[in-house]
C-alpha cells in the first residue's frame, strides 16, 4: 500500500448514462417498492423526469472509480485483501433515469493502523450540466500481509 | 412530491419505521446482477470457505441498500435523503436453505431545528447481532 496515494486526484471516469430498466432492476434488488422507483408516471407525478434511483444506486457509478484506484500501477492495493469498512453518500439530489453522470475520484487520506491500511476514496458525481448530484465516500481496509 | 412527515411532530427516540427483510441466495444473485458486484464470496460456498469465511455473505452494499428503504418510505420521497452512512461491522451469512433475516429499526437520533433535518439512526440486526454500525440517515424535512 503506497502512502503517497494520499491527496491524489484522478481524471474523470467515462460518463455513465442511467437507464430506466437499470434503475428498476436495482430498485427490486434492494427491496425498494415505492412507485417513484419503478413507474415513470408515478415519478413524473412526484416532480421527477423519470424513475428515481434508490439512495445506494450511486455505488454502481462509483464502481468505475474504484476500478481506476485498483488499477493505479503504483497503488499497491491487493484486491483480495480489501474489506469495505465504511460507506457514505451525501446528496444534492437523487439520481434519476436519463442522467448522464461523471464520476471523479480523489483519495483524501491513506492511514496505517497496525498492519492494516485504510484508504478513503471519495467520488464526486456530477450531471451533464456539471452540477453536483452525490458524493460517495468509501473507507477501504487493506489487510496486512501477516493475517 | 408526497407530503413530508411533520418535523415539529418528531421527538428524539421516536421509532419512525420498522421492517424485516428475509434474504435468500436468490436475493444475493439478484443484487450481484443489479450492482455489478460479482465477487464469488456472495454466491459460492467453496470460494467463501477457501478465504476463511463461515459461508456465503450478503453484499454489505445490499444490506446498506435495503436498510434505508423503510426510512425512504417514511420520508415519502427519496429526494429528502440528504446523507446516508454506515459502518460494516459484521457480515451477514446467508444459509443456502434457511437464508437470513435482517431486521431494521429506524429511530430519530437527533433533530436540527434550524436546518429542519432529522437524523434517523438505524439498528440493523440478524437475530441479536448488529451487522451495521453508525448507520445514520439525514432526512431533510424543510
Amino acid at each position: 500500500m503506497n502512502p503517497e496515494l494520499q491527496g491524489r486526484e484522478f481524471p474523470p471516469a467515462e460518463p455513465y448514462l442511467v437507464g430506466r430498466e437499470k434503475v428498476r432492476e436495482f430498485s427490486r434488488a434492494v427491496f425498494a417498492t415505492d412507485p417513484i422507483n419503478l413507474d415513470p408516471e408515478a415519478a413524473r407525478a412526484a416532480g421527477y423526469d423519470d424513475v428515481v434511483a434508490p439512495p445506494t444506486f450511486a455505488v454502481v457509478v462509483q464502481e468505475q472509480t474504484l476500478a481506476q484506484l485498483l488499477a493505479e500501477p503504483d497503488a499497491g492495493i491487493d484486491f483480495s485483501r480489501v474489506v469495505h469498512g465504511d460507506q457514505r453518500f451525501t446528496f444534492t439530489r437523487p439520481i434519476v433515469a436519463g442522467d448522464l453522470l461523471t464520476a471523479t475520484l480523489s483519495v483524501p487520506s491513506v492511514k496505517t493502523l497496525g498492519g492494516h491500511s485504510i484508504v478513503t476514496a471519495e467520488t464526486s458525481i456530477t450531471d451533464a450540466s456539471g452540477a453536483h448530484v452525490v458524493t460517495t465516500i468509501s473507507a477501504l481496509v487493506v489487510r496486512g500481509e501477516d493475517d | 412530491m408526497p407530503a413530508a412527515p411533520a418535523f415539529d411532530g418528531l421527538t428524539v427516540g421516536d421509532i419512525v419505521a420498522e421492517a424485516s427483510f428475509p434474504l435468500t441466495r436468490d436475493s444475493l444473485v439478484r443484487y450481484a446482477g443489479a450492482s455489478g458486484d460479482f465477487n464469488p464470496i456472495h454466491y459460492r460456498d467453496d470460494v467463501a470457505r477457501s478465504v476463511g469465511l463461515p459461508g456465503v455473505l450478503a453484499h454489505g452494499m445490499l444490506t446498506m441498500g435495503f436498510a434505508v428503504q423503510p426510512v425512504v418510505d417514511w420520508a415519502g420521497d427519496p429526494g429528502r435523503v440528504a446523507d446516508y452512512q454506515v459502518r460494516f461491522t459484521r457480515p451477514v451469512v446467508v444459509d443456502p436453505e434457511l437464508g437470513a433475516v435482517v431486521s431494521v429499526v429506524a429511530k430519530v437520533g437527533q433533530l436540527d431545528a434550524e436546518a429542519r433535518v432529522a437524523r434517523v439512526d438505524l439498528t440493523v440486526k440478524v437475530g441479536e447481532e448488529t451487522v451495521l454500525g453508525k448507520a445514520q440517515v439525514r432526512v431533510s424535512l424543510g
